[in-house]
């Protein structure tokens, strides 16, 4: 009945997307010890929910290598190794055994954060790998960073002037960002602030953190602009949606101004679903910023992918299939679970 | 003069409104949507009508030469006009943004109801698959396929059918879930119907707005991703005047010829856009949210 009384005191179920409704249940501020005990048991059971996809991944990944034409030692060794020394190979990689074993025996070495060794670079996949992850991360904290400083104020004002030509046209720029190739709008930038007014450098990630920032603005650019409209379009929904409801109204009648209400009392309760919108597309992203990781030449797991397609390194294009879908899983897992910090009466059952 | 209720065109029973007032009913998004897609359509259709240049055919004598009244967008490094170029992408580019969306969408739609009906295992085995296909980035899986299987068109189609109806089926399925609970399928099965008539007569027609709706915005995704892989040199191959590929050609000659890379990217954002309005008001017609990405 408390419940019932909270729904219908203005927190709009709805708004929260269908999958999560199930996982989330409204109390009236639960203590904080009753939180911690629903929020490890939440975990533990995603942690669960995730095998069978892990072992999807883990599957897809092996049998990536086994798909492909020819003997991957052969591959290896470029077909000039004796007979014999194929044969001692095949035994050493553990290639003349029967697949599921080969399959057991790579999850183990993955386990043990053995991805094999790259052909090109000579090095382990792992070590690469790694030593490559910074900068992709940077460069994707820094595109949701600039996506989200475009976004707050631009949902703002499309909701505050709703079905006004400002909010028109923010939606129509938004229809324009979205249907630009990433790499054309990269090399746009490229010509104009990197060669024309050189501005900034056109390639690679430079030196230290204020390097960075330097280095990465362009490319981070491209991949704000690309994320903001879609946040835009889901923060402007549910800001919509919450304005209608009557604590907002309550909030307006203190004679709050329609800034303070929107900043306030609105907008924090309208994140969770553009969170959620944020997670569910960090695939998306990732690839996005593969093509820009190529077009500037960042040296991340997006180039590193390109350039292992290109010169087929099969063991490092495995294990960074099975990075990146780890990856996206985790980042999914922390979105679910920054919900809890986002709304305080977010119980997970 | 009839009495129409606001948004039935065609309520049964009625005088039937001419398709021109049942347009002119659309949002205007809608309408300016077709035509731009339409005008590109044409574009593509009628090129060897609108320009009298070759798209493939080099010409050594009038390389890289800047936008002027012969050559409209200019030339590229091996003297090919470049408006006939885009024109002629125009063909690839749609073809390609139109199948490698609309293949998927049915089997998957179908698969996604099917498994929302039915449930069991089938929905278990089918939900894991999707799973899995939704835990990687979709261009990365994409390259990587295309890393087995090697570069060009036929194999970006083979991959984007890999994966690409993944989204559709977890659309379908999720609206299957209310669907079946609905009393007209109750009333269905009370009638003895099977299931396999209960889901593609009665249930499949109430889940198709969504979808359809995704589907435009799919249409741009999947022009980007072809003109993205050209891009990398993994998708359409030299000399098809894919409009990606095209962008790719004047990489080189960025400070030297800026209109190569340029000019014909905006053709892809003009078609993307199109297709983004009839996305949009679609969406407004048929009572949707409009989801850009899924």
């Amino acid at each position: 009945m408390i419940e019932e009384a909270f729904t219908d005191g203005g927190i709009n179920a709805n708004r929260y997307p269908p999958t999560l409704l199930s996982k989330l249940k409204f109390f009236p501020y639960p203590t904080y010890e009753e939180k911690a005990v629903h929020l490890l048991g939440y975990i533990v059971r995603r942690l669960l929910q995730m095998i069978p996809v892990l072992i999807g991944i883990t599957l897809l990944a092996f049998l990536f290598v086994k798909l492909l034409p020819g003997d991957p030692i052969m591959i290896l060794t470029g077909g000039k190794a004796s007979p014999e020394t194929v044969a001692a190979l095949h035994a050493k990689f553990g290639l003349d055994k029967p697949l599921h074993v080969q399959y057991l025996l790579f999850l183990s070495n993955a386990v043990r954060g053995d991805l094999g060794t790259s052909i090109l670079q000579r090095d382990p996949v792992t070590d690469i790998v790694v030593e490559r992850i910074g900068p992709s991360a940077f460069l994707l904290a820094y595109g949701t960073l600039i996506a989200i400083v475009l976004t707050l104020p631009l949902a703002i004002i499309s909701t505050m002037r709703a079905d006004q030509p400002v909010d028109h046209a923010i939606r129509t720029g938004g229809m324009v960002t979205f249907a630009m190739p990433s790499f054309w709008l990269g090399l746009l930038l490229m010509l104009l602030f990197g060669l024309k007014l050189k501005w900034f450098p056109i390639s690679g990630w430079g030196e230290g953190f204020f390097g960075h920032l330097k280095y990465l603005f362009m490319p981070a650019l491209v991949i704000g602009v690309y994320l903001a409209p879609m946040l835009i379009q889901s923060l402007r929904a549910s800001l919509l949606e919450i304005m209608q409801a009557e604590y907002i109204e309550v909030a307006r009648a203190k004679g709050l101004s329609p800034l303070r209400v929107m900043l306030k009392h609105v907008l924090r309760n309208a994140l969770i679903p553009t969170v959620t919108i944020l997670a569910v597309n960090i695939g998306w992203l990732i690839g996005g910023s593969v093509i820009i990781e190529a077009v500037f030449s960042i040296p991340g797991l997006g180039l590193l992918l390109v350039r292992s397609v290109n010169y087929r390194d099969y063991p490092t294009i495995q294990g960074l299939t099975l990075v990146f879908g780890v990856l996206v899983m985790m980042v999914n897992l922390l979105a679910d679970l920054s919900y809890a910090v986002i709304d305080p009466r977010v119980v997970y059952e | 003069m009839s009495v129409q209720a606001e948004g039935l065109t065609f309520a049964p029973g009625m005088p039937r409104a001419g398709i021109l007032r049942t347009v002119r009913s659309w949002p205007l998004g809608l309408r300016l949507g077709i035509v731009v897609v339409a005008t590109v359509a044409a574009a593509g259709l009628f090129a060897p009508l609108l320009t009298p240049y070759d798209p493939i055919a080099q010409d050594y004598r009038s390389t890289l030469l800047p936008p002027s009244a012969e050559h409209l967008l200019g030339t590229d490094n091996l003297g090919r006009d470049l408006f006939a170029r885009v024109l002629y992408g125009a063909r690839i580019d749609l073809q390609i943004g139109l199948i490698a969306t609309y293949v998927p969408l049915i089997y998957g739609l179908a698969l996604g109801a099917i498994a929302g009906y039915v449930g069991g295992w089938f929905d278990t085995v089918l939900m894991r698959l999707v799973d899995v296909a939704i835990a990687f980035p979709f261009l990365v899986l994409i390259i990587v396929i295309l890393a087995i299987l090697g570069p060009g068109i036929q194999n970006m189609y083979i991959a984007v059918f890999a994966v690409a109806w993944t989204m559709y089926a977890r659309l379908a399925r999720a609206d299957m879930l209310v669907v079946r609970e609905q009393e007209y399928i109750l009333a269905a099965r009370a009638l003895g119907y099977g299931p396999l008539r209960i889901i593609f007569r009665h249930a499949l027609p109430n889940l198709l707005a969504p979808s359809l709706v995704f589907s435009m915005s799919d249409i741009v995704l999947n022009i980007l991703l072809a003109s993205s892989l050209s891009f990398l040199g993994m998708g359409v191959q030299p000399p098809a005047p894919e409009w990606g590929a095209i962008v790719a050609d004047g990489r080189d000659f960025l400070l030297q010829a800026w209109w190569i890379t340029t000019l014909p990217g905006i053709a892809i954002v003009i078609t993307g856009l199109g297709f983004s309005l009839i996305g949009d008001g679609l969406s407004r017609l048929l009572g949707q949210r409009y989801i850009q990405i899924v």
